[in-house]
């Protein structure tokens, strides 16, 4: 995978994951242009499609559209379950989550997204095992607040 | 006095969202990026974590937030864990590996991949492996591999993901990666396996040797498949009832490479494959993504034929499905197999072309290419029946590609010339507009060449002009045929359909109203009045001929003046020469080899030595070059690099270097939308011999040669000749000779040039360059280069010297100028 946005009707970017090394102008330029793409694609379309050299996995899940690129050799069917998955950590973790819970919480999204995959490829395809991981970090979180508030 | 704590995260968040206006918003952006900068300032390290948490909302949003970088790399530095957590995550988003300031990281880094916690060490792992740069990634190598071996199979799986990062920044170092992998494949740890086997993946596809090394995994991978498959519910792992689908999918991609041109490993996992195919669950995306992979996996390796059909029969379910995502990736890999498996994907036929009216854009792009790939001789008039229907009624996006596709197989198979004229007919009416300006001269000769045709067909065009005059490719092949078989027209001979009464004038009215129409473009008037000129010697109204000629001469349009100047001097001082220019074309031959042959020039006016008439008809543009521009069925002697059309790998030479070429953009990429293609303002090549020419001749100068490549024994030459006809095309042959004591054999030349060019690259004499320099390999490369730019060129060679592969890749910048002014 090279790239994942998540993006909401109105084309207001939501989460950027780039796994590869791209300027920020062409990161910029990019998401414009994907984000137009997208958006324009009628809902009897499929979710894949074609943009520069790359392949487009993109599914909405209510009001925000999860966009992943690809490679030529990556399995556009099995990419649809790799979004699913988030959904479904996101889900667990926020407790049916929309919209507003990444906007306010966009570092967690982060976080999780970053436990669940590392340079585009799944880490653990076990959810319990994900959502364990995120759980004891934000332990630690809280952990490392309470010193400091105690030392204060 | 003591600075008011910054306010929260989401704190902000809230205020940004209630502005109204994006002025509004960028105020109170403006205003706090103001309160972090100052709070930076004082190097608060209470309140950095939740500053530059701030700094990354805005940054989401589109504001700068560089001045933040430095703060990340404090945060990291911290023992606080919210702030490691919060200073990695702004390091992956606001640090460039261009920069150097993220070298800076490394350290930390290091200390992190080794700190007590693992929730750090896995931060550590996280970031270098999303962007670790490649001198982090030879700093850090070392560390990342010391946990690889560890037990502890959270940091394993971190671990081999991140070596895979590595290994792609800096592949020499996959070596030291080897002895880790060692029983990566024993755990039990669902995670550990999933990386484990995306890192055997990595090094197999970059290293044969690794490949090798790796295959004797097979057994093992396979075991491991077949016991997700045959292990009962296990809830950890299951999705809709299939037991983690995303670890059977890897390992089948890693059977995949490592059975590819290997018989015994091939063999190893045929049973595998085959009971996956079979009792795989289909109702739902998940099954059939395990599905689709087993299929790419079953085609690419020596798989048995049974296994073979079994998998075509499984794209031709997938045909069916109601999932039109399902369709479309059925389409695609059936689009990669048909040359291959072409029987097997006939059966699918008719399915295929139902999907030429699928509603998704996408589908119907695929069953296109698809139908085209799939016609033959026995199925042409079916098919061509489908296929223009869909021309009639698909997206404007599609008609270009969609026409030449038609004209192809029509001459490819055309089982009869009525037939195949009709059908031509049948194209330019309905997307007349569309077709390429290079099908033109194509269709001309085609026509030139069904000699018994000629009535009927102009006849046909004739009839097309009275309805319509707006699709200039159709006007301008009408004009064509009407200056060269008027006199069939009028006489009324066609033996086809009812010949039509129609007289000279009437032609005339025509063809006049085609140069006064403001809908015909100044090739089509350059046409018409060549045409007009042309029947000077078919009909009897010479008079009426002589003062259309004579009004052009002072025509605005410049080349039509110059045509209708140079007319009207044949009227005059060369009138003995007028029929034997203007007589019959012969039946033009098609060669696949050098591009214009004769390329004289036919000043009307100056050297009348030059005009040497019996030359003049047989400039004979091979129009090899016009239609295999657009071989959308692969497979002829010409390998076209020009507009692919088919988004994935054609077969031929132009597919494998969109990706070996890099930066140096091929012409017309691997977009689907067809590139509106150069407008050829030149008349094309393939006129008669009075298209006009500068009336200087210096184009013919000779432009020197030069040498592109010498290297290791092997020297490239490229010699030019300029296309006469058309000045904005090189024509460059290669003469390629090997000065060491081992022919060089497989010897392959591949072209790429800058987005604004195109180019064609003819057969080649041979594939072998003998030794000793004994003889040469020439090959012609044709390049158009409309906009006048310096000409580069990308070329790789590859061949095998001495029983060795090699391969090369060079840039050709030392063109001589006079090659591309």
């Amino acid at each position: 995978m090279r790239f994942m946005l998540l993006f909401s009707r109105q084309g207001k970017l939501r989460l950027q994951k780039w796994y590869t090394a791209t300027a920020e102008r062409d990161k910029k330029k990019m998401v414009r242009e994907l984000m137009q793409v997208v958006l324009a694609r009628k809902p009897k379309m499929c979710s894949f499609l074609e943009w520069r050299d790359l392949k487009i996995v993109y599914k909405r899940y209510a009001s925000l559209y999860f966009c992943c690129a690809v490679e030529e050799q990556d399995n556009e069917l099995i990419t649809l379950e790799v979004i699913h998955r988030f959904v479904e950590l996101l889900d667990k973790y926020f407790g049916s989550v929309c919209e507003l819970d990444i906007i306010f919480n966009f570092e967690k999204a982060y976080f999780i997204l970053d436990e669940f995959l590392m340079g585009g490829e799944i880490q653990d395809t076990s959810k319990k095992s994900v959502l364990k991981a995120i759980e004891q970090a934000d332990l630690l979180q809280e952990v490392s607040l309470n010193l400091k508030h105690k030392m204060a | 006095m003591r600075m008011p704590a910054p306010i929260r995260l989401r704190e902000l968040i809230r205020t940004i969202r209630t502005a109204r206006t994006q002025a509004e918003e960028r105020e109170m952006i403006q205003k706090e990026c103001a309160a972090i900068r100052s709070s930076f300032r004082e190097e608060d390290n209470t309140y950095r974590c939740r500053n530059v948490a701030k700094l990354l909302y805005m940054h989401m949003l589109g504001y700068p937030a560089h001045f933040g970088q430095l703060e990340c790399l404090k945060l990291i530095a911290s023992q606080k864990f919210t702030d490691k957590r919060i200073g990695y995550l702004g390091a992956m988003l606001l640090l460039d590996e261009r920069q150097d300031v993220h070298l800076l990281m490394t350290n930390c880094i290091k200390n992190d991949l080794n700190h007590s916690t693992q929730y750090v060490q896995g931060l550590a792992l996280c970031t270098l492996g999303c962007m670790g740069s490649s001198e982090m990634c030879r700093d850090l190598a070392g560390e990342v591999e010391k946990l690889l071996k560890t037990s502890n199979s959270y940091l394993r799986k971190k671990a081999a993901l991140c070596a895979v990062h590595v290994i792609r920044k800096v592949p020499e170092l996959m070596e030291m990666f080897l002895p880790a992998t060692k029983n990566l494949l024993s755990e039990k740890n669902h995670g550990v396996l999933h990386t484990s086997v995306v890192l055997l993946t990595e090094m197999c596809e970059r290293s044969p040797d690794m490949l090798s090394h790796f295959r004797k995994l097979v057994p093992q991978l396979v075991r491991i498949l077949k016991n997700l498959i045959m292990s009962g519910y296990s809830p950890e792992h299951d999705v809709s009832g299939i037991s983690d689908p995303f670890l059977q999918v890897r390992i089948l991609r890693l059977l995949r490479i490592l059975g590819k041109g290997d018989d015994d490993s091939s063999e190893a996992m045929n049973d595998i494959l085959a009971q996956v195919a079979t009792n795989t669950e289909t109702s739902k995306n998940v099954g059939n993504a395990i599905l689709y992979e087993t299929v790419l996996t079953i085609m690419d390796i020596k798989s048995e034929s049974g296994l073979r059909v079994l998998a075509i029969n499984i794209l031709g379910r997938f045909l069916l499905n109601n999932d039109k995502n399902i369709r479309y990736v059925a389409l695609t890999s059936l689009l990669k197999t048909v040359q291959t498996d072409h029987n097997a994907v006939q059966r699918h036929r008719s399915t295929i072309v139902d999907c030429l009216k699928d509603l998704d854009v996408s589908i119907k792009r695929r069953a296109m290419e698809l139908s085209f790939a799939l016609v033959n001789g026995n199925n042409i008039r079916g098919m061509m029946k489908e296929l223009l229907y869909f021309l009639d009624s698909c997206d404007p996006d599609f008609k270009a590609d969609c026409a030449s596709g038609i004209f192809l197989a029509a001459e490819k198979y055309a089982p009869s010339k009525r037939w195949h004229i009709d059908t031509i007919m049948r194209v330019l009416t309905t997307a007349g507009s569309y077709v390429r300006d290079d099908s033109v001269p194509n269709l001309i000769q085609l026509i030139t060449n069904s000699v018994e045709m000629h009535a009927y067909t102009v006849q046909r065009l004739y009839k097309a002009l009275l309805d319509d005059i707006s699709q200039q490719p159709l006007v301008q092949v009408a004009s064509w045929c009407i200056g060269e078989y008027g006199d069939l027209l009028v006489s009324g001979q066609c033996e086809e359909e009812e010949p039509i009464q129609v007289s000279e004038d009437e032609v005339l009215d025509v063809l006049e109203g085609l140069l006064v129409s403001n809908l015909s473009t100044p090739v089509t008037r350059g046409y018409s009045l060549t045409a007009i000129m042309k029947l000077s010697t078919r009909f009897s109204s010479l008079n009426r001929i002589k003062k259309v000629v004579s009004i052009y001469g002072s025509s605005i349009d410049v080349e039509l003046q110059q045509r209708a100047v140079e007319y009207n001097a044949l009227f005059k001082k060369y009138d003995h020469m007028r029929p034997a220019l203007l007589e019959r074309m012969p039946i033009m031959e098609k060669t696949a080899t050098n591009g214009p042959s004769e390329t004289v020039q036919t000043n009307g006016e100056t050297d009348s030595t030059i005009l040497d008439t019996k030359h003049l008809p047989s400039i004979s543009q091979p129009a090899s070059q016009a239609n295999d521009l657009l071989d959308l069925l692969g497979g002829n002697d010409v390998v076209p690099i020009i507009q692919t059309t088919v988004p994935t790998k054609p077969a031929s030479a132009g597919g494998e270097l969109l990706d070996l070429l890099g930066d140096l953009s091929l012409t017309g990429g691997p977009t689907p939308t067809p590139a509106s293609s150069v407008p050829m303002s030149q008349p094309p090549f393939l006129l008669d011999g009075l298209t006009s020419q500068p009336l200087f001749n210096d184009i013919a100068a000779v432009i020197p040669p030069m040498t592109a490549y010498n290297k290791n024994g092997l020297i490239i030459e490229f010699t030019f000749e300029r296309s006469n006809p058309n000045p904005n095309i090189a024509v460059i042959t290669i003469h390629a000779t090997n000065s060491t004591e081992a022919d060089m054999t497989e010897f392959v030349f591949q072209a790429a040039v800058p987005k604004t060019f195109q180019l064609q690259l003819l057969s080649p004499s041979s594939n072998v360059v003998p030794a000793f320099n004994q003889g040469s390999v020439t090959q012609v490369i044709r390049v158009l280069n409309p906009q006048k730019q310096q000409l580069r060129m990308r070329i790789k060679l590859t061949y095998t010297h001495k029983g060795s592969p090699v391969q090369d890749l060079a840039e050709v910048n030392n063109f001589p100028p006079q090659s591309w002014q």
